[in-house]
């Protein structure tokens, strides 16, 4: 069976790649999704995998070339964070418009300006509504877990969609943690052999593949693709229960973490879930009726399942990593409130801001969030405004612009 | 190279029936680009004028395998396609050789796309990029690109009471292809079309990065009568504001010299878009247009190992 090993985030994600041995890989380097690639370029140099390994001038053409790529019928991946995937933007929408497979790791880190290298989810919350289907990792496993599972996803002929495997810059992209591996047979014969359904090299029946559809046809074409995102819904789960017979490793769209009877909950994605696990087993251990809901799939959006899964709370906290300007809320917070809507009893939703450009978030700030869930509790009520964790107060009042 | 008559027995590869202008010459680019192509072929195009008419869904005009993705990166995609047909081949799932075509206009190559370009040709992937060059963004409404010629009206370059059309001279692409070491890269006008089907018969025989940039006048946006394009294409080579030659590895040649250098007048004249420029206080832009094309042309002779 599989093998325990010590790996980064990068390295889990390489050696997934390695497993699947993608026809055609496209790449431009980008922090912090680099050592991913160096490593990737290793298994193509020593000739570990049979692909096709394209380096490309910029992302924009990495996705490009990857669309072309999966066009032409071959298994086809890349990976990016940040400024790559802002740069890759127009180009996400036709390979999801285009019902390509392609799978990408994606390394969050900020959006510029101000420049920063750093962990936060900017980047991906910014390309929601894509069409890509979106998974979040909490560690190194569930990167190299989440990307073989990727693959079986975005092919299975009903979905045809393409799915971004985030996971948070440095925090698991740079960091060492103990991760199992499937032996290469096993996870080969989970991912399989690629099977297109469209072959732009097949000259002998030619295609026409990105045509124009003019409002006769569009709208009709967007739609299939909506459903094809609610057909990936219960897609998602039929694979991971496959998965969990291959290891053991179980996986939903979200999970509930000492979630049994609890009153005020957590919802957060990503690495930050581990740190606020331990809060949640420290408060219960003092006999606290907490919570955490640690989301792993973001699109498609899980409503009805995390109704469910908080309906009996009486508050919840959605953490998020990103902001929508303008909004309530961050988007996270935005997709849980909807959610929580239709609830007889209703459950009180704070939305807090952290850890941008890659601030570090701590056992006391999840502690204060708990704190402030009982609060609310108590007065009944609660502000709608965004709460920002961890942000220093002083520096706010800092001019934006300091004349000289 | 075959005659008209086994051009005309040929199968279409793109059909009739599509949407583009009567006389549109970039058509003919297209079109006669792919007969002279013998393996089968898989195309790729940028967004623009040839994409749009040729591929209204339901219909599509394509006989062969065609990729749209977007507006810059035609090479880029057709880069992906390649790495694609080179691991499938490998692998034994495709036996067959194709030729891997790739289209765009002047926009979608000079301007927006001309780092997707030169990206694909610096790694050297096996196609052959066609620049369907009519001077201009014509799908959009005829704005000015940097292939547009010297004060040419555009709608982005109106004649102004202060400015008179597109106030730059053209960015020589063709140099710029030439100067990636190319294999082969070569400069048509779809007037001297044997001319122009030798070419695209050379470059797709050669297995690497190709590039050739064929002039194909538009009727809307030059502003002349559906019948009159070839005859605007031919002169443009015989005004030598736009030279028909060659370059394998940097080495260039003439492919046609002009037996008596025409002027830039001669060229201008027969284009509505230069209407303004014969406005007697305007004569002084068709100098100094003439004057650049002289110099050009000098460096070009000189370049081709041609006396001046």
């Amino acid at each position: 069976m599989g093998k325990r090993v010590a790996m980064t985030g990068n390295d889990a994600a390489a050696e997934a790649m390695r497993q699947i041995d993608p026809d055609v890989v496209a790449a431009y380097p980008i922090t912090p999704q680099t050592e991913l690639m160096h490593k990737f370029a290793e298994y193509v140099a020593d000739g570990k995998v049979s692909t096709e390994f394209v380096l490309v001038e910029s992302e924009h053409s990495a996705m490009s070339a990857t669309v072309g790529a999966s066009t032409a019928g071959a298994r086809a991946m890349t990976a990016t964070s940040s400024q790559g995937l802002a740069l890759m933007f127009e180009i996400l929408h036709i390979a999801s418009g285009l019902r390509l497979p392609i799978v990408m790791p994606m390394v969050n880190r900020a959006l510029s300006a101000p420049l920063n290298i750093h962990c936060d989810h900017s980047d991906s919350m910014s390309c929601r509504d894509t069409g890509w289907l979106q998974l979040y990792a909490e560690n190194t496993q569930e990167v190299y877990d989440n990307i073989l599972m990727a693959v079986r996803i975005a092919e299975h002929p009903e979905v045809l969609l393409p799915v971004m495997i985030c996971y948070d810059g440095f925090i698991i992209s740079h960091t060492m943690e103990a991760v199992e591996i499937l032996d290469d047979e096993t996870a080969k014969r989970f991912v399989g052999e690629y099977q297109p359904k469209l072959q732009l090299l097949d000259v002998e029946r030619p295609v026409t593949v990105g045509a124009l559809y003019l409002p006769d046809h569009y709208f009709e074409a967007k739609v299939q693709q909506a459903r094809a995102h609610q057909t990936a819904f219960t897609v998602i789960q039929e694979i991971a229960q496959e998965f969990t017979k291959l290891c053991g490793r179980s996986y939903d769209y979200f999970e509930s973490y000492r979630m049994e009877d609890a009153e005020r909950a957590i919802i957060v994605l990503g690495s930050a879930a581990g740190t606020a696990k331990e809060v949640v087993d420290r408060l219960r251990s003092a006999g606290e009726r907490v919570g955490l809901i640690k989301l792993r799939v973001f699109r498609p959006f899980p409503h009805h399942e995390l109704a469910k899964a908080l309906g009996r709370t009486r508050a919840v906290a959605v953490l998020d990593r990103s902001i929508a300007f303008g909004s309530i809320g961050g988007p996270v917070y935005l997709e849980v409130r909807s959610a929580l809507l239709d609830q007889r009893e209703r459950v009180l939703v704070l939305n807090y801001v952290y850890g941008l450009g890659g601030r570090d978030i701590f056992c006391e700030d999840i502690g204060s969030v708990y704190e402030d869930l009982r609060r609310v509790i108590e007065m009944g009520s609660t502000e709608t405004e965004t709460i920002y964790l961890g942000v220093r107060q002083e520096k706010l009042e800092q001019p934006v612009h300091i004349e000289v | 190279m075959s005659g008209l008559r086994e051009y005309m027995a040929q199968e279409e590869r793109i059909t009739g029936g599509h949407r583009a202008c009567t006389g549109c010459l970039p058509m003919v680019s297209l079109k006669q680009a792919l007969m002279n192509i013998k393996d089968p072929v898989v195309v790729g195009i940028a967004t623009g004028c040839m994409e749009v008419v040729s591929t209204i869904y339901p219909y599509t005009a394509w006989n062969v395998p065609l990729i749209h993705n977007a507006f810059e990166n035609a090479a880029a995609t057709v880069s992906g396609v390649e790495a694609a047909y080179n691991a499938l081949r490998r692998k034994g799932k495709i036996a067959k050789k194709i030729k891997l075509v790739a289209f765009g206009g002047d926009g979608g190559t000079y301007d927006i796309g001309l780092q997707s370009l030169s990206g694909a040709m610096e790694r050297g992937h096996n196609m052959l990029y066609i620049c369907y060059n009519n001077e201009g963004y014509m799908n959009t409404g005829i704005q000015r690109s940097s292939a547009t010629t010297m004060g040419a009206w555009t709608s982005t370059s109106p004649d102004g009471a202060v400015k008179l059309g597109k106030q730059q001279l053209q960015k020589n692409l063709t140099e710029i292809m030439i100067a990636h070491d190319l294999p082969y890269a070569a400069q048509a006008d779809i007037g001297h079309w044997k001319d122009y089907m030798k070419k695209v018969e050379k470059a797709a025989a050669i297995d690497g990065p190709t590039f050739i940039n064929v002039l194909s006048p538009c009727t809307l946006g030059w502003k002349f009568p559906a019948e009159d394009g070839m005859s605007i294409a031919q002169m443009a080579a015989e005004t030598c504001i736009w030279p028909l030659y060659e370059a394998e590895h940097g080495y260039r040649k003439l492919t046609y010299k002009p037996r008596e250098k025409k002027p830039v007048r001669e060229w201008l004249k027969m284009q509505g878009r230069f209407r303004h420029l014969f406005r007697t206080e305007h004569e002084p832009m068709i100098e100094e247009l003439q004057r650049q094309v002289d110099r050009r042309w000098d460096l070009l002779l000189r370049l081709c190992g041609e006396t001046p």
